[in-house]
């Protein structure tokens, strides 16, 4: 029995170094191969983010071809020179060169004649090791988002269901007292049709309940016929998750930027999808760990990223060989703000004259994931408005007669938008 | 039964007043012929013949405000514009001003305050590699050229400005090149 036992003891022995052993040669080779020159790695990630990266990128073409594994394909000593003066390379009748310069249609690459070959050694060793891997801190994965908060119906429901159950509750205990030989009580109904049979012979309280019956009718008559074309939250579903929070709120893109229209004419049109394009040729991706919040669901990296390919498909964008097809279609965007074909407004005398922000009249935007109507649109807060709001009277020479004149007879230094005829029917219904 | 009708009706009316303000739904509107243009509409999907009716001006034709621009999209006509265009404004600080505002709209993002390539877009490093208008051998026509027609990752931006605005900013963007090389 013993020699069995030692035999077990040595081989647990045995196994246990042995794994021991396992494990530090493989977090050995771990590290080993974790191990970068940092300081290589910044300075080149510095050097190619300021003279490459507007036309490679790493892991996929660009205006260039991708530069991972760049130093595998070609040698070290033809890239310095490529890299220093490709026009001088490719003169001196370079093969490889001529043919990396037609396979891109003949597209010049700058020279960077001031670079040093240690300058290129880095931005070289860069291509090679990527970039620093972000350190992930032990149980930062935290579930993000949470449970989302019950639909109104169902604390409705519940509510009823609750006051179902208190009803219920008081009959069965009323029934079992009388049961029990308590007097019988006349119980809420008999109560009630006392009530009613006084209510019935006294006339004040008929006056008094017709009136408050009109009113209340009144009330919700005209709230409703008030609400009738005014479209204020109007938020309707678009064909693309477009947030206006990333675009306009986190990357601080200007409103004119996209909606460029509104400073010289009557709409501030629905951008096309070239203006779009301008940055989502170089944007394929969503940043890591963007959120939208869309019809009641959270979009995350996945689902916003085949967004940004809807853009493609409607630009006739090739996303892999960059090159646009020809094959386009319109992206049925659905209008929000509309004003009545009767009223005459103009985008460019509020934005571009008066200098209106456009947040005044459609709310924070830059805090929209999903668009709405902020303003009611109607005349009345349009009147509103222009009575509250002063003219700016300065630095307008061609005006300056005529808005002294105004002022002198007003007796103010400033005048309002409604003094200057801003609330007459014809300056917007014509 | 019949005395529930009334409750029924009454609640069928409630309904009807609270389905009203869904927000994925236009409210009713009084008298829809006035609301809705009988001319075409901006951005309308339908328009004279069919189809959108935002669409290119017709062959052969200037849409008003416009001034043609000869030079094609290749790297030929690059280097003729770079040589040959300049600006037919009158340059003065008024123009400045007004450059000064577009470019803080339309460029400002990607090329910075002072036109270092440091935007916040480019700081954010959601669109690197800038480059600063001191490292590029620049002139009034090749700002205007690469303005019009894009050039690399910076795309066109002519629909977005019109002809005087694009001289305006070639105009700042000369000041603010020349104050980066002081």
């Amino acid at each position: 029995m013993k020699s069995v036992y030692l035999h077990k003891r040595l081989t647990t022995v045995f196994l246990k170094s042995f794994t021991f052993l396992l494990l530090f040669s493989l977090s050995f080779s771990a590290i080993a191969q974790d191990v970068v020159d940092a300081a290589r790695q910044k300075e080149g990630r510095k050097l190619y983010n300021n003279l490459c990266a507007s036309c490679h990128k790493l892991d996929r073409k660009l205006i260039g071809p991708a530069l991972a594994g760049v130093t595998e394909r070609r040698e070290n000593e033809w890239l310095k020179a490529w890299i220093k003066n490709n026009a001088a390379l490719r003169a001196s009748g370079d093969r490889d060169a001529i043919a990396i310069f037609n396979e891109y249609n003949g597209s010049v690459m700058s020279a960077f004649p001031q670079l040093s070959d240690t300058q290129i050694d880095d931005i070289l060793y860069y291509t090679e090791v990527g970039n620093p891997k972000p350190v992930v801190a032990a149980g930062a994965v935290v579930s993000s988002g949470g449970q989302n908060e019950a639909p109104g119906w169902v604390i409705s429901i519940l509510a009823a269901v609750i006051i179902c159950a208190f009803l219920i509750i008081a009959t069965l205990l009323k029934t079992i007292s009388e049961l029990q030989g308590a007097p019988k009580t006349p119980g809420s109904l008999g109560a009630l049709k006392e009530v009613w049979a006084a209510i019935q012979q006294n006339t004040f309280l008929h006056v008094v309940g017709v009136i408050f019956l009109l009113l209340t009718s009144a009330y919700i008559g005209f709230g409703t016929l008030f609400s009738v074309g005014v479209d204020q939250g109007y938020q309707p579903v678009q064909p693309i998750a477009f947030s206006h929070k990333i675009h306009a709120g986190e990357n601080k893109v200007d409103c004119q930027y996209c909606h460029s229209s509104a400073k010289h004419s009557k709409h501030s049109g629905i951008p096309s999808v070239n203006v779009c394009m301008n940055c989502h040729q170089n944007i394929a991706e969503v940043a890591e760990g963007t959120e939208v919040e869309y019809n009641g669901v959270i979009l995350r990296k996945n689902e916003l990223d085949k967004e940004i390919q809807k853009i493609y498909d409607a630009a006739g964008w090739d996303a892999e060989n960059l090159e646009y097809t020809g094959e386009t279609k319109p992206i049925k965007w659905v209008r929000i703000h509309n004003l009545p074909d009767h009223v005459n407004f103009v985008h460019a005398q509020h934005v571009t004259v008066a200098g209106v922000d456009c947040k005044q009249c459609h709310g924070p935007v830059e805090e929209m994931d999903e668009m709405y109507q902020y303003s009611p649109l109607t005349m009345g807060w349009c009147i509103d408005c222009h009575r509250e709001t002063n003219v700016d009277l300065k630095g307008n020479p061609y005006y300056e007669k005529i808005h002294k004149q105004l002022a002198e007879k007003y007796g103010t230094k400033e005048v309002t938008i409604a003094q200057l005829g801003g609330i007459e029917c014809g300056k917007c219904h014509h | 039964m019949k005395k529930y009708i009334k409750y029924n009706i009454a609640l069928l009316v409630l309904a009807t007043i609270v389905s009203c303000s869904d927000k994925r739904e236009r409210q009713y509107q009084y008298m829809p012929d006035m609301y809705v243009a009988v001319p075409y509409e901006a951005d309308a999907e339908k328009g004279a013949t069919g189809v959108s009716s935002n669409l290119k001006p017709v062959n052969g034709t200037i849409a008003r405000g416009n001034v043609p621009y000869e030079y094609a999209d290749t790297n030929a006509d690059y280097e003729k514009a770079k040589s040959e265009l300049s600006s037919p404004l009158v340059q003065d600080e008024v123009s400045l001003e007004k450059g000064k505002k577009m470019y803080t709209i339309y460029c400002v993002s990607c090329h910075g305050k002072k036109g270092d390539g440091n935007g916040y877009l480019s700081q954010a490093e959601k669109f690197i590699g800038i480059p600063s208008y001191k490292d590029r051998d620049i002139t009034e026509g090749s700002i205007y050229h690469v303005i019009m027609h894009g050039k690399n990752l910076m795309g066109s931006h002519a629909s977005q400005i019109t002809h005087d605005e694009r001289w305006q900013i070639v105009q700042y963007v000369g000041k603010l090149r020349n104050d980066l090389l002081k």
